[in-house]
């Protein structure tokens, strides 16, 4: 078949709002047109590249100044090494050194997890918008932390001293949103947390996802709530905070 | 050595201790010595020379004879060419509104998923699906929420849209399974039973279930009598690697766990089992070989213990996989006779952020490997004027036709 049937008066045309899905896309015999199929290769090279690229760490503590930064990395010395193996980047690399510091209530780790371009666009106004939000609390040195997961956080938190810790972190890319950010805050870090004591916001983005400032709220509340609690994970869960559970198998969610 | 080890050797010697485990005790409780006695003298090695001669009515009489650590032992003995040949010998026939995994047919399940459970979108990629000739499996939402009004909402909007066309499919919101003993109580037309099943107590616990609350589930589906060919009400999901990222394999291999969780499922007499074989990412299957190899060998593994086994064919962005390598084992599978793929708009769930099969995937299949939708929608589509001679489906692009101007206004409302 050699023409291209797209539906004549285009119905789908009005319901294209109703989704960000690609629907109506119409048929070349049995197939996906080709503007479709190119369409679906070049969002797939995106997110691959959000996956691969580096995170530009200067640029990053530069944008976060006047805050103090301290730059740590993972135990996974690659990215096909950090992809395989999840282990090795829940782990600080040996001999990281780490200031002495005071107790903190809360410590930020911007973590490059599975989008380093999310945390490039978004993570130092984000952190920022938190930190307004937590007048009242003594905040550690932001940690900027290469081949990360989110348990990483922990050794860190650990080490620094935090009551909690928050993980800024880069989600796992979709083909529509490819610099989506998440956090992971987590009461009393020490290695070995199980992630059911962690409490997730997730979707953070400009594409139909929460913004900076709601995402700063929830977590203002939640960080307020973990320390009066004394706790963190699923026993903090609370109705008026709609967290977003995202599938039916786990994704060994925290990138 | 694999090769050499007696079958019977897998019914004394549990990779997880029968006292610490409920899986393995349902394993060996339910296993059957009368089916197992035609291959008892088999070892691992002679079970696969044996599969590759017998015929599909001969593999079907030892199935419930065969544990879930037999079928991976010989999974693992086997080229991917061994595994297709043996499956595609074996059917595996379940029944709700449609009939499923008929010698010749293929089914689909319509996942129209939405990032924010919107009622309309969702309607809409239903509507594209159906355009498509897709959803004969059932049509299935992952909703974004764990809200059970929302689920409820969405119920009931599929189930409206379902009898508004007098489709003959059946509709499920794939929500947690307490959600779902919750909705059925409350009344929402619960058609199928969902819940994702791992190979260990531990896993499933991680998962928040247990065998009695799935027992319990089984009951208040079936309580409703709702289909009307057949009463399979369970739908499960599985998934290489989902024991082992919870730290509930107890150092067995992945592919051991996921057929332990077949032998979870069959239990219930599901309508649909399928393996979500690229989801979990690629610290567990690194790449598009890997991805194929898994979703054969689980096809193969579910379809020996029983089940009525499908797939839900694809990858995420950070496994080094493409459409190319879901190309593959979609015609795979097809010739080794899956009872059923997911197929989502253009390939891109919008909700779960990865890559599955696109509805145009699904006419490719029918129309290349000659495979039909299930019967009873099969004749839905023909009435829909829909239906080509040779099963495959009309593209409709008139604007006056009726069905696709029904569509149209109806998802506009």
């Amino acid at each position: 078949m050699s023409s291209t049937k797209v539906p004549a008066t285009d119905i789908w045309q009005a319901l294209r709002a109703a989704t960000p899905a690609r629907i109506g896309l119409g048929r070349t015999g049995d197939a996906l047109p080709l503007r479709a199929v190119l369409d679906l290769q070049l969002d797939h090279a995106r997110a691959r590249d959000a996956v691969h690229a580096p995170l530009d760490v200067a640029k990053l503590a530069a944008e976060l100044a006047p805050l103090t930064v301290v730059h740590v990395r993972s135990t996974a010395p690659d990215r096909p090494t950090y992809l395989r193996r999840p282990d090795l980047g829940r782990r600080l690399a040996e001999a990281t050194p780490l200031p002495d510091g005071q107790v903190c209530d809360v410590l930020f780790v911007i973590g490059d997890g599975l989008s380093a371009s999310g945390v490039q666009a978004r993570a130092a106004a984000l952190v920022e918008a938190c930190i307004a939000q937590l007048p009242e609390l003594t905040i550690g040195p932001v940690v900027i932390a290469r081949q990360a997961r989110v348990a990483l956080a922990d050794e860190i938190g650990e080490r620094l001293r935090a009551r909690v810790t928050v993980m800024v972190i880069g989600e796992r890319p979709g083909l529509s949103v490819a610099d989506s950010l998440g956090m992971y805050m987590t009461f009393a870090p020490r290695v070995g947390r199980a992630d059911s004591e962690r409490n997730c916001i997730s979707n953070i983005h400009d594409a139909g996802g929460l913004s900076a400032a709601q995402a700063a709220q929830t977590l203002g509340w939640l960080l307020r709530e973990s320390l009066r609690r004394q706790l963190s994970g699923v026993d903090l869960k609370d109705d008026q905070v709609q967290l977003p559970s995202s599938s039916s198998l786990p994704l060994e969610g925290p990138p | 050595m694999l090769a050499d080890t007696p079958l019977s050797q897998f019914l004394t010697e549990t990779p997880i201790p029968y006292e610490a485990d409920e899986v393995t005790r349902l394993i060996i409780d339910s296993h059957a010595s009368a089916a197992f006695a035609p291959i008892a003298h088999l070892t691992v090695g002679g079970l696969r020379d044996w599969l590759m001669a017998a015929d599909g009515a001969a593999i079907r009489a030892v199935s419930r004879g065969l544990t879930p650590e037999m079928v991976a032992a010989v999974s693992k003995l086997m080229r991917n060419q061994d595994l297709i040949a043996v499956a595609a010998k074996v059917q595996v026939v379940t029944a709700f509104r449609t009939t499923i995994g008929l010698p010749g047919r293929l089914s689909t399940r319509l996942q129209p998923n939405h990032p924010a459970d919107d009622a309309r979108g969702i309607a809409t990629a239903v509507f594209d699906g159906l355009l498509h000739g897709v959803g004969d499996a059932v049509i299935g939402v992952n909703p974004a929420s764990d809200s059970i009004a929302a689920a409820a909402n969405l119920l009931t909007m599929l189930d409206d849209l379902r009898q508004g066309y007098e489709v003959p499919t059946q509709s499920c919101v794939l929500t947690h399974v307490t959600n779902t003993i919750a909705l059925i109580e409350r009344g929402a037309p619960v058609d199928l039973v969902f819940q994702s099943v791992a190979g260990s107590e531990t896993a499933n616990r991680g998962f928040g279930i247990d065998l009695a609350v799935l027992r319990e589930a089984h009951q208040a589906g079936l309580s409703l009598g709702r289909g009307t060919v057949g009463q399979n009400v369970m739908y499960f999901e599985t998934g290489q690697g989902a024991a082992l990222s919870a730290n509930a394999h107890h150092g067995v291999d992945q592919q051991t766990m996921e057929a332990r969780s077949y032998g979870v499922a069959r239990v219930f007499d599901p309508l649909l089992v399928n393996t979500v074989v690229g989801f979990i990412g690629p610290e567990y299957l690194y790449d598009g070989k890997q991805i194929i190899r898994a979703g054969l060998e689980d096809h193969f593994c579910g379809k020996l213990l029983g089940l009525p086994m499908g797939c839900d064919v694809c990858y995420t962005n950070h496994a080094e996989a493409d459409q190319d390598d879901m190309d593959s084992l979609m015609t795979l599978l097809t010739v080794a006779g899956c009872n059923f793929l997911i197929c989502v708009p253009g390939g891109d769930d919008v909700m779960l952020s990865y890559q599955s099969l696109s509805y145009h995937d699904a006419l490719y299949l029918r129309a290349t490997l000659g495979r039909r939708a299930a019967p009873e929608f099969e004749e839905w589509l023909d009435r829909m004027g829909m239906l080509e001679p040779d099963g495959g489906v009309r593209a409709l692009t008139d604007p006056t036709s009726p069905l696709e101007r029904r569509m149209a206004l109806e998802s506009a409302r």
